[in-house]
Order: structure tokens, then C-alpha cells, then sequence
């Protein structure tokens, strides 16, 4: 087994485990915009306050396994993304507060909504941004960055900027019909619907941009033997996205439209990775060319495989902990 | 009229601010999580209400602190990129593993363990969530003691061969993790986070005796646990900082001299310069109100040991020596201060007067930020003090810098500094305005607020208010 392939395979999961579970509650704070009322959005945060955390460290692993599998590419990206990146950051700042801070105080709440809401929305688009300006390449010169400081801003970027943002939308409210009742729910259920449809639709104008990125992805998706591999993932998408409007519009399951997204962006994150293969920054630097030595690796690996399954194991106890749905009518006398 | 600044300065600069700032967070943190956990123990050992009362009323201090830490310590875990990219390729194949095991065995930790501790008492019985309070306490020392590992390696590097592109390879694990200053490092900056915290706790316990809550059963007894703390661990402090020292005059001596402010050096026995005018371009220090020998006494634990200055140094490897200097005194003046509260709170302890002598509670209040202070002059001391290195003696810092032009790194700098402003400050305000409630309001009838507790567990969270509001007010 090939160290550099398990360390590849391993961050793409924490990123992806990072995606779909800080995915739901960025779309829980922007959702916030949309729910005015104040028992509505004390109903919101609550549903994700216990977890939002360990949601995010899923994104220290990213950048932090980054950084340790492969530092070159860390450097580069990070030079590259500098003002997606530091956009990201301050905007977690202030969305990450404002769990705390809307409880202490009367006067500020409101700003410190909106801090969530906006937080939240620059969080979401600066990840997609930077999703995209990884799949469009970025300049290398030696081992460091040699493009322009407005790179990374084209109208690709923006349209996965947008297409993130509204995925996570779609995961904050299939987790809100999960995790609500009565009138909030039936309000989640109908953003869902809407926001379904556009992040299907989103999904196929990102998949139709991205061959023409670059000639590597065409060959990719379009000439054998590859797309063979590939032609299945469009079609699983067709057929979970219909399941996924069924099973929204005709009532009964409130778990399934939240499972259901889960495997559409885990469908995305399998696209992904056939277009970038075997780069990691697309097309001028490969996994091995960027990773760390052996022993490096090897250090790691011991780590994750140690503690990778604790960790799932008393996070997923902590989702258990808070399962079931919320009750909106108690707790505010 | 940015581009005339200096990347690497600014690039530091931020740097700075920014691990400034994370780091008040931390300190804290690390200090609370622990003294919940014991809080919480005592609760459940002796069901005595006041522990309960103070376990509440800190947690939601420890709360709010907790995310401010979490979200500037998720930028600094950035910055290593995006402000030092050349040294992240570079020293990525050693620290970055470290921090990778930071993440894996303490931020995931944390993080998981935190609902519970905060939102989960009734959910989870108990004995599970006294686990819950200890594992959070668990995960931040286990944090500081990664990430002290990964300063250390950078202050005093070992166990690790340079490859030919540059890039730092390791050799050995073991050596890279406990390399020379590791072991001192942390334990002088894990007892800093205890300090900090209990001088913040005793600062705010004598600011409420102060103000007539005297017959509080809660107030007296965080006073009195604080003064313990200062009564012991201050003076260890000061005796691991002397270790500390010693460790940084046998690996970095160039810092030392900085730190004692030797321009020249003294071949039998070395004074030490309390207070001085520094004046680097003549290198000597004006109106030095010194003591003669007692650096060598300190330093080399003998009168007439010969002490080499910075007059042996090349130029562009001395640190900048004023700001190690002050920096320096200041921490080593609070430390000693700390110590001196802590003996007099055992004096006014034997005689009976802990909770009457408003001198000595007025000094507490006055003492109540200090470790914050000290903490920060300490860090400025250390990594001022090892300047022009990022990897001392291997990488210097202006060649580990990220190849990004002035102007984007200034304008960054300015918003993170208008945004932590803003945004930390309003987070100090509502701490400082819980501090002033007390843990008697906290707790209280129910119109104190609503508990963040709320949503999660509503039947049961007004159960809980009310249960212990009806004990402080009973
Ligand atoms: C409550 C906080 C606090 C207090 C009271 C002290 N220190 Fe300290 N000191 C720190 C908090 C700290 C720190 C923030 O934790 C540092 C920064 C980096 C480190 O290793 O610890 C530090 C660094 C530091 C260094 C620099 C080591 C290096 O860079 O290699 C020395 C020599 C000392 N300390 C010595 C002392 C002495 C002699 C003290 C007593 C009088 C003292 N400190 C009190
Ligand atoms: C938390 C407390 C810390 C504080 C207050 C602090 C402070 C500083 C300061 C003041 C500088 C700038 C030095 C100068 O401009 O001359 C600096 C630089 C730096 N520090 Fe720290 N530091 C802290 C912890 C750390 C830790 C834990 C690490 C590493 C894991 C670290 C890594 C660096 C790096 C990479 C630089 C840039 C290179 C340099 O200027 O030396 N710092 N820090
Ligand atoms: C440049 C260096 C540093 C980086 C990159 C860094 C990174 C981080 C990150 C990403 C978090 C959030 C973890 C979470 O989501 O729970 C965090 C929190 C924390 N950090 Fe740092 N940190 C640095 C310096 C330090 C230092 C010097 C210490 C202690 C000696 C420290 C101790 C802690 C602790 C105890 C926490 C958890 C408690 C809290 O959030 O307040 N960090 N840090």
C-alpha cells in the first residue's frame, strides 16, 4: 500500500466529514435570515450549539493533515487562496462567537444574528470559491506559488462559490426537517425543495464547466477507459436527487432527505477526485511530488488509525446524546 | 502607501497579533477546564451547594472564553500557510505531523466532550458527565503540550536531518518531541495557565467581597481556593522560570543576553541589571541601577563566572534587545508580585483575617489580570528573544516568509486587528459583566436570562435552574 495514497484517501475524508457536518450548520446560519422570529432562531442554534465545534475541527484536521502529508502543497495553496482563506477564517470568527455571544446580551442580538447569518454565507462561498480555484490550477513556481493575487477569482470560482453555499443550505434544512417539528419543520421542508432543485442544478453547470478546464479533466470524463469509471457517478446523482425530491415532497421521512444529501455530495467529492487525480494541485504537481517524507507519514498514519476510530466513536456517542427531535414550546420561561 | 513597509515585518506582525490574542484565550482555558473539573468533583463528593454555584457560574465564563479560543486558534492554524508558507514546506515534515497528533488526540477531544460538559448533566447522568468536565480538561493540557512540543522544536531543534531541496526530514521522533526546552516550555507554561486562572478567579472573588458579598458561602470559598493557588504554585513558578532560564542560557544563549540586557561581556562575574536605559546603537545600558555579580550567581551559580556579552555576537544574529529586556522584567516583576500576594494571603490566613484585610483583597483585584500580562511578556520574551531564527540556528525567519506582496498582508493585518478588536472585545465585555453578577445571581430565579442550556434540554433545564436557583436563594 502506497503511504501517499492512504494519506491522499485520508484527507479527502476528513474533508468530506467536514463538509457535510460544518455543511449543515453554515446552512443553519444562513438559514437564520429566513427564520425572523426569535423562538424560531433559538430553536435553530440549539440544534446544532452541542456539535458545531467538533464540526469544526474537522476542518482543523484538514488544514492541520494538509499541512503534515503534504507541506508543499499547504504552502502553495495557502499563498495562492491567501484572500479566500483569510475571508474564511474572519468569517468564522464571527459566526462561531455569536454562539455564544447572542445569549449575553439584549441590545446587541440582533448584530449578532447578523454576524451568524453573514458569517455563515462568506464561510460557505469563500470554501466554494476555493474549491474551485483548486480545480482550475493554480500557478506554481519551484515550490512556491507564482500566479497573481486575483487568481482565484474568475467566473468558475464564483459559480462553485455559489453552488457550495447553496448545498449547504440544503444540508441546514434537511437537518432542521430532522431535527424540528410543527411549523419550522414544514418551513424546512419547503426551503429543501427549492434548494434541492437549484444544488442539482448547480451540480450540473459545475460538472459541465469543469472539462473545459483544463484538457486532462476532458480526457478524464469523455474517452475510455476512464469514463467508463466515471459515467456512473451523473447517473447516481439523477437517481438520488429524484429520491431525494420524493421523499421530501411526499411526507413521512425525516431522516432520509439528510441521508439522501450526504450521498449527493459524497457523489460530488467522488467526481472530484476522479478530475483531480493524480494531482494535487492540478496539473503541475502530483501527490508524490508533494508529500512528505516516509517517516513523516508513517508517524502519522500510527496516529490516525490509532485515534481516527475513538474519534468517531465518542462523536458519534455526542450526536446520540442530543438525538431526537427538539422541543420549541419548553425552556423559555 | 503600503508598499513601503516590509513584508517580513508585517508578516510578523500579524503573526504576533494574532498568537497574542489566541493565546490570552488558551491560558485561560486550559486553567478553568481543570478547576470545573475539581468544582465539579467537590460536588459530587461533598454535595455541597457552593461548589455547585461556582461550577455554574464559571462555566458559562469557561464557555464563552472557550469560543474565542477555538475560533483565533482555527486562524492560527491557517497562518502557518499563509503568512509563512516557505517554512511550512520547509518544516512541515516535523511539526506538521505534531500538530496533525494535536488535532487528533486533543482539539477532537475537546471539542467532542464540550456539549456534554456544557448541555448535558441531565442527559447523561453524573458520573458520565464528571467524564465529560475531565476529558475537556484532559484535551486542552493535552493541546498545549502538542503545540509547546512544536515551539520547542522550533526554539531548540533535534532529532531531524535537511535534505537537499531545504526541506527539514526527521530522524527521530522521540528526540524531535522531547528535544532540549520541551520539558521546561511546558511545564512553565502549563503552571502560567494555572496561575492565570487563579488569579483571575481570586481577582474576581475579592472584587465581590469588596462590594459587601462577604457572607456569600461561594465568594469566600473561590477566594480562599485561589489564594491556595497563588500560596503554592506562585513560588514554584518562579523556581521552574529559573529552570527555564538555565535551560535557554545552555541552547540559546544570544537570548539570555538580551533578556539581562549584556551588551559586553563581563569575564569575572556579570551584574544584574534590574532597570536601565538600553541604548543598543552605543551598546550599553545608561543609569543602570545594578547588582554586582548576582548575574553570574543566577546564571552560573558562582560570584566570578565569566559571562560572554553581545559584543560576541554578529550583528544580524542579535535579537532586538529592548523589547526582551522589558519584556522579560515585566513577567519576572508580576511573578514575583504573584509569589508576594501569595505569602501574605497565608499570613492573613494564619491570623484569621482572609476574608476582612481589604488591602490584601484589594491587591488580589489588582492582581486579577496579571497572569494574562505576564503570559504575553513571556511569550514576547521567548520569541522576540530568538529572533532572526524561526528554526533556531537552521531557518531565519525572513527567509521563511510567504512570497505575498505588502500591501495584501497589511490590509489583512488591519482587519484582523479591527475585527479582534471588535469582536474579542465585545467577548472580554460580556465576561467582565457575568464576572461582576457573581455566582450568586447566576443560577438565580429564572428571569436571569436564558440559560444556553434552553433548547437542548428544555423540560430538564428548567428543572436544573430551578433546583439551584432555589438553593442560593434558599
Ligand atoms: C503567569 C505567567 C508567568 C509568570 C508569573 C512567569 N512566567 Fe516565565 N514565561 C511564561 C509565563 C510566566 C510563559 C508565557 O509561559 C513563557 C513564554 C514561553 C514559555 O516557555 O513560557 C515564559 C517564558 C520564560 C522564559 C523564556 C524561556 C525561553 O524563551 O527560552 C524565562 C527565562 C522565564 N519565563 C523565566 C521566568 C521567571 C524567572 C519567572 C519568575 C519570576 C517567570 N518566568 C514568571
Ligand atoms: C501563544 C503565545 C505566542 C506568542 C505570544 C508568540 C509571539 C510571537 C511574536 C511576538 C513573534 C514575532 C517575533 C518578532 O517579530 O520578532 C512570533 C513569531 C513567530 N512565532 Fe510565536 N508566539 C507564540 C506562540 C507560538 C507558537 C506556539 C508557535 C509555534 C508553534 C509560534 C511560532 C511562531 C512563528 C512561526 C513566528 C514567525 C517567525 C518569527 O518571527 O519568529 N509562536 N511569535
Ligand atoms: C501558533 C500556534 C497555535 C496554533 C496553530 C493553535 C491552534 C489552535 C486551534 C486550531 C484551536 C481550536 C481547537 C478547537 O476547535 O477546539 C486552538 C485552541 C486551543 N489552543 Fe491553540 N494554537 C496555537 C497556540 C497555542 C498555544 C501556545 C497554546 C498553549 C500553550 C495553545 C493551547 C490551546 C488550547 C488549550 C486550546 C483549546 C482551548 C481553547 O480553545 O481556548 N494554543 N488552538
Amino acid at each position: 500500500m502506497d503511504l501517499t495514497i492512504a494519506w491522499a484517501g485520508l484527507l479527502v475524508l476528513a474533508v468530506f466529514i467536514y463538509v457535510v457536518l460544518d455543511g449543515f450548520d453554515l446552512g443553519i446560519g444562513m438559514l437564520f435570515a429566513v427564520f425572523p422570529e426569535r423562538r424560531d432562531r433559538d430553536l435553530l442554534m440549539n440544534s446544532v450549539a452541542p456539535v458545531w465545534d467538533g464540526n469544526e475541527t474537522w476542518l482543523i484536521l484538514g488544514g492541520g493533515g494538509l499541512f503534515a502529508a503534504f507541506p508543499m502543497a499547504y504552502g502553495i495553496y495557502m499563498t495562492a487562496l491567501y484572500t479566500p482563506i483569510i475571508a474564511m477564517l474572519l468569517a468564522l470568527v464571527f459566526r462561531g462567537v455569536a454562539f455564544e455571544y447572542r445569549w449575553r446580551t439584549e441590545r446587541w442580538r440582533r448584530w449578532w444574528d447578523r454576524a451568524f447569518i453573514l458569517g455563515s454565507a462568506v464561510a460557505a462561498l469563500a470554501q466554494g470559491i476555493a474549491l474551485g480555484a483548486v480545480l482550475q490550477g493554480v500557478a506554481v513556481d519551484g515550490r512556491s506559488y507564482g500566479g497573481g493575487w486575483w487568481d482565484w477569482l474568475t467566473p468558475f470560482t464564483l459559480l462553485t462559490g455559489v453552488a457550495v453555499a447553496v448545498g449547504y443550505l440544503l444540508l441546514g434544512a434537511c437537518w432542521l426537517v430532522l431535527k424540528t417539528e410543527g411549523e419550522v419543520h414544514d418551513r424546512a421542508r419547503r426551503i429543501a425543495v427549492v434548494t434541492g432543485g437549484i444544488t442539482v442544478a448547480m451540480i450540473g453547470a459545475v460538472s459541465l464547466a469543469t472539462p473545459f478546464l483544463e484538457a486532462a479533466y476532458w480526457a478524464r470524463w469523455f474517452t475510455l477507459p476512464t469514463a467508463a469509471v466515471a459515467a456512473p457517478v451523473p447517473i447516481l446523482v439523477a437517481v438520488l436527487s429524484t429520491w431525494l425530491y420524493r421523499s421530501l415532497t411526499q411526507d413521512g421521512h425525516d431522516l432520509a432527505p439528510f441521508l439522501l444529501t450526504l450521498g449527493l455530495f459524497a457523489l460530488c467529492f467522488v467526481g472530484l477526485c476522479i478530475s483531480l487525480w493524480p494531482y494535487i494541485i492540478p496539473t503541475s504537481v502530483t501527490l508524490w511530488e508533494a508529500a512528505a517524507p516516509p517517516s513523516s507519514q508513517w508517524f502519522m498514519l500510527v496516529g490516525a488509525l490509532v485515534m481516527l476510530p475513538l474519534i468517531l466513536g465518542y462523536t458519534g456517542y455526542a450526536y446520540w446524546v442530543f438525538r431526537g427531535k427538539l422541543d420549541p414550546d419548553e425552556g423559555y420561561h | 502607501m503600503f508598499d513601503a513597509l516590509d513584508p517580513v515585518l508585517l508578516a510578523r506582525a500579524q503573526f504576533a497579533f494574532t498568537v497574542a490574542f489566541h493565546f490570552i484565550f488558551p491560558a485561560l482555558s486550559i486553567g478553568l477546564a481543570s478547576y470545573l473539573a475539581v468544582l465539579n468533583g467537590l460536588w459530587l463528593w461533598t454535595r455541597d451547594r457552593s461548589y455547585l454555584a461556582l461550577f455554574q457560574f464559571w462555566i458559562r465564563i469557561f464557555a464563552l472564553v472557550f469560543a474565542m479560543g477555538v475560533v483565533s486558534g482555527i486562524t492560527m492554524s491557517y497562518q502557518f500557510g499563509t503568512n509563512w508558507s516557505v517554512f511550512s514546506d520547509r518544516a512541515g515534515p516535523v511539526i506538521g505531523p505534531l500538530m496533525a497528533y494535536e488535532v487528533l488526540t486533543a482539539f477532537f477531544l475537546e471539542a467532542g466532550f464540550l456539549g456534554i460538559m456544557l448541555f448535558g448533566r441531565e442527559r447523561v447522568g453524573d458520573r458520565l458527565h464528571m467524564l465529560a468536565c475531565a476529558m475537556v480538561a484532559v484535551g486542552t493540557a493535552l493541546s498545549a503540550t502538542w503545540i509547546l512540543a512544536v515551539n520547542s522544536w522550533m526554539q531548540t531543534p533535534a532529532g531531524y536531518e535537511v535534505a537537499a531541496n531545504g526541506q527539514f526530514l526527521p530522524r527521530d521522533w522521540l528526540a524531535i518531541i522531547f528535544n532540549p526546552s520541551f520539558p521546561y516550555r511546558l511545564a512553565h507554561t502549563l503552571t502560567a495557565a494555572y496561575l492565570t486562572t487563579a488569579f483571575m478567579v481570586g481577582g474576581v472573588a475579592a472584587w465581590h467581597l469588596l462590594r459587601g458579598h462577604g457572607h456569600s458561602a461561594p465568594v469566600r470559598r473561590m477566594f480562599s481556593m485561589a489564594l491556595w493557588m497563588a500560596a503554592i504554585v506562585a513560588p514554584l513558578q518562579v523556581f521552574i522560570g529559573d529552570l527555564h532560564g538555565l535551560n535557554t542560557l545552555e541552547h540559546q544563549p544570544v537570548k539570555v543576553m538580551a533578556m539581562e540586557g549584556h551588551y559586553r561581556s563581563y569575564p569575572d562575574g556579570a551584574p544584574l541589571i534590574l532597570l536601565g536605559l538600553l541604548d543598543s546603537a552605543a551598546g550599553e545600558v545608561r543609569y543602570a541601577l545594578e547588582i554586582p555579580k548576582l548575574s553570574s550567581l543566577i546564571l552560573k551559580h558562582d560570584l566570578d563566572a565569566p559571562l560572554a556579552g553581545l559584543d560576541t555576537v554578529p550583528p544580524q544574529e542579535q535579537p532586538p534587545v529592548g523589547v526582551v529586556f522589558w519584556a522579560f522584567r515585566i513577567m519576572v516583576g508580576l511573578g514575583l508580585a504573584m509569589a508576594g500576594l501569595g505569602l501574605w494571603s497565608l499570613w492573613a490566613r494564619y491570623r484569621g483575617r482572609l476574608y476582612e484585610d481589604r488591602w490584601l483583597q484589594r491587591a488580589a483585584v489588582a492582581l486579577g489580570p496579571s497572569g494574562l500580562v505576564a503570559v504575553i511578556a513571556g511569550w514576547v520574551t521567548t520569541e522576540v528573544g530568538r529572533q532572526p531564527w524561526t528554526v533556531y540556528g537552521e531557518l531565519t525567519t525572513a527567509a521563511s516568509v510567504s512570497p505575498i506582496a505588502a500591501p495584501a498582508v497589511a490590509t489583512s493585518l488591519l482587519i484582523f486587528a479591527v475585527v479582534y478588536f471588535l469582536v474579542f472585545g465585545a467577548g472580554i465585555f460580556y465576561v467582565l459583566r457575568l464576572m461582576v453578577q457573581g455566582p450568586d445571581a447566576v443560577g438565580g430565579p429564572p428571569t436571569a436570562g436564558p440559560l444556553r442550556t434552553a433548547g437542548t434540554v428544555p423540560a430538564v433545564q428548567f428543572q436544573e435552574t430551578a433546583s439551584t436557583g432555589a438553593a442560593s436563594w434558599t
